[in-house]
């Protein structure tokens, strides 16, 4: 096979930042040298087995790693197919993946003598992260959030405030994560010689993926060392939910060579694809630029980006990693959407069933596992990414529920 | 010669500096916004940058993006905003139209078809925000094929090595911005800027622009003294928006007056 046709297996991006026709930095003039100097830290860095060691202790003294792979006995026995992993980040300090890549980017932002880190955050996780980060090192934080999203997650602004960062409620648009991207934006384009930005998904101008995803790689480089010593075999199957993308990118990536392992990103169906109430980027979106990378957009016929919607504020994204835009479209990632309805069910399912509350975004994964699991063998195995733990989306899933009945 | 060559020829006649005049097309609705557009070259627009409205504009500060969005809400479009610029072209032909913007409604456009039916309409240049040279071979070939300016942005953060290579192939002129910040950002003083023109002029001999944050008539005079082309946009939506069209063509002829008034630019060595 040739270039052109042969299937992406994470490869990328080359130089420019490119995976395929996707990423890039289509960025104002302001910001370019800033994220070159980026580039090159993170070169740097990356060369550096020092700088990998101290992430590597963080991770592991601070944060709690390696996370457990928790076989899943009674969703197992209860859909009668493949035996379930479940890859618990959710009992990762502060609760989530999130805390990975800000671990790599704090260490970054120090190396490059920042003392401001500013950051976007839907669910408040990625804030809380960032919070907890910035509190370790001693540095200031601000935080974007978009109005809605803080109605909806109100213990993570309580616990963001707690930690010593500043909250900003941003009001435009639809005053969810992609307004908070924008106006986190704004505050670099104004700040940028003291300021560093730590976006928290796998998507946003290059450098961003690719650093977003490789100190979110831990997951799957530890998933397949457990489940090989665990299972004695890969799994057939990998399931994660993707907004950004970021939890999902870092489960796939240490795989993609394995031709035998099958990934499935779940994005969040919403209301159903047709209603046009969704995030669901990858299967009703097209090509585009937002965020300073070309990738699939949820837009109208005029290029203006819709406004995505979820039940679960952490997918609530009208675009995706531009990593995940080429895995769509080579084909080695299939990308299935969940509606809300089916990710609370999942919510109280995997609640009562294995006694884990998992945030409404990972529940999006793990209700695609219902319909996965049964079509397969008994010998055969699936880890899902369970990217955080569920207590932040209570009221929210109490409040749905009152809603529905 | 081109709207553009034509302007600056006839700037240098006279020995002085341009205004640029920034409204959002289509802000707060066609007619409008086409009603104000007529009136601008006759008040002393040298040049009008015309903005198209987009979801996420992120280099905008606040003002200019309520005007994004109310030109979305009347229904401004990408095809509207072309009709706009035909529209007034049928009264005023000689006063250079510079669209300002956002990549991806460009894209979702074709952007080669955008460019032809752009300079039907009688667009003579364009601005865009987030397309920094790495990317800007997709946008500057087919804008070249139709005689379209593709404007290119020089800021405080770029450096001499970026200059060479961002400027090698610029047009029509070079658009300083003049403050590491967003559109209509707050700064009363410009120290730094006679400095970055003079660097940003050692690469390029085009005419520069100078751009973002320039409010006052004072303001504009001291920028005309190192600059060929003054650009004012927050302050002048910001007129029209809480004040209507009186004030606002009031506020470009103060602002015209005072860049007439200002120094000539100096010639580089």
């Amino acid at each position: 096979m040739d270039a052109s046709t042969k299937t992406y297996v994470g490869e990328g991006p080359d130089s420019a930042g490119m995976f395929g026709r996707f990423g890039g930095a289509y960025m104002p003039e302001t910001l370019m040298p800033a994220l070159y100097e980026l580039q090159r830290v993170f070169a740097q860095a990356s060369a550096d087995p020092l700088f990998w060691e101290e992430y590597h202790r963080i991770l592991a003294d601070y944060v709690g790693r390696p996370s457990p792979l928790t076989l899943a006995e009674n969703l197992t026995a209860e859909l009668g197919g493949a035996r379930i992993w479940l890859k618990r980040e959710d009992l990762n300090h502060t609760g989530a993946h999130k805390i990975n890549n800000c671990t790599g980017q704090i260490l970054l932002a120090r190396r490059m003598g920042k003392r401001r880190v500013i950051a976007e955050t839907g669910a408040g996780q990625h804030g809380v992260a960032t919070a907890t980060m910035c509190a370790l090192f001693r540095m200031e934080c601000v935080i974007y959030m978009g109005a809605e999203d803080m109605a909806r997650q109100a213990p993570n602004v309580a616990r963001m405030h707690m930690l010593g960062a500043e909250v900003r409620a941003v009001h435009s648009g639809t005053a969810t994560l992609k307004d908070a991207m924008n106006e986190a934006l704004r505050d670099w384009i104004t700040n940028v010689d003291t300021t560093y930005y730590l976006l928290g998904t796998g998507a946003g101008p290059h450098p961003y993926p690719r650093l977003v995803r490789d100190f979110q790689r831990i997951i799957g480089i530890e998933a397949r060392e457990q489940i090989l010593r665990k299972a004695g075999r890969l799994p057939t199957a990998l399931v994660a939910c993707v907004g950004g993308g970021s939890n999902a990118i870092g489960l796939f990536h240490p795989f993609l060579a394995d031709a035998g392992v099958r990934c499935f990103g779940v994005e969040a169906g919403g209301l159903g694809i047709a209603s046009g109430q969704h995030a669901a980027s990858l299967e009703a979106g097209r090509p585009g630029v937002l965020h300073g990378n070309l990738t699939y957009l949820l837009q109208d016929e005029d290029g203006q980006v819709s406004n995505a919607y979820s039940v679960s504020a952490g997918l609530d994204y009208p675009g995706v990693g531009p990593e995940h835009a080429l895995l769509h479209e080579s084909g080695r990632v299939r990308y299935v959407a969940i509606s809300d309805a089916e990710a609370i069910a999942a919510y109280y399912w995997v609640t009562r069933r294995e006694g884990i509350l998992p945030a409404l975004e990972s529940a999006h994964a793990l209700a695609y596992v219902r319909h996965l699991a049964p079509t397969m063998r008994a010998e055969e195995e699936i880890v899902v990414c369970l990217s955080g733990r569920g207590d932040k989306d209570m009221d929210s899933v109490l409040k749905y529920q009152e809603e529905q009945a | 010669m081109s709207r553009i060559e034509k302007m600056f020829a006839g700037l240098q006649e006279k020995g002085r500096s341009g205004l640029a005049c920034y409204f959002t097309a289509g802000d707060p609705s066609y007619a409008q916004c086409l009603e104000l557009l007529q009136q601008l070259g006759k008040n002393g627009a040298d040049l009008i940058e015309l903005g198209l409205p987009f979801s996420d504009p992120v280099a905008d500060g606040p003002v200019i993006q309520a005007a994004h969005l109310r030109a979305r809400a009347a229904g401004q479009t990408v095809a509207r905003t072309l009709a706009l610029v035909a529209a007034l072209r049928e009264s005023d032909t000689s006063t250079p139209v510079v669209l300002m913007g956002y990549l991806n409604p460009l894209m979702q456009y074709g952007i080669e078809e955008f460019m032809r039916a752009a300079a039907q309409a009688g667009v003579d240049g364009l601005l865009l925000v987030d397309l920094p040279f790495e990317h800007v071979a997709m946008v500057a070939v087919p804008a070249q094929a139709e005689g379209i300016r593709l404007i290119r942005m020089t800021a405080p953060t770029s450096d001499d090595s970026r200059l060479d290579v961002l400027l090698a192939q610029a047009e029509g002129f070079v658009y300083h911005v003049a403050l590491t910040g967003t559109t209509g950002a707050a700064q009363g003083v410009f120290s730094a800027i006679a400095t970055d023109l003079v660097r940003v002029r050692r690469h390029t001999g085009l005419p520069l622009a100078v751009g973002f944050g320039i409010r006052t008539p004072a303001q504009a005079a001291e920028l005309a003294a190192n600059a060929e082309l003054v650009v004012v946009g927050s302050a002048l939506v910001e007129t029209f928006a809480t004040q209507g069209m009186a004030a606002a063509l009031q506020q470009v002829r103060d602002l015209h007056a005072a860049v007439c008034a200002a120094a000539q630019v100096v010639e580089p060595l």
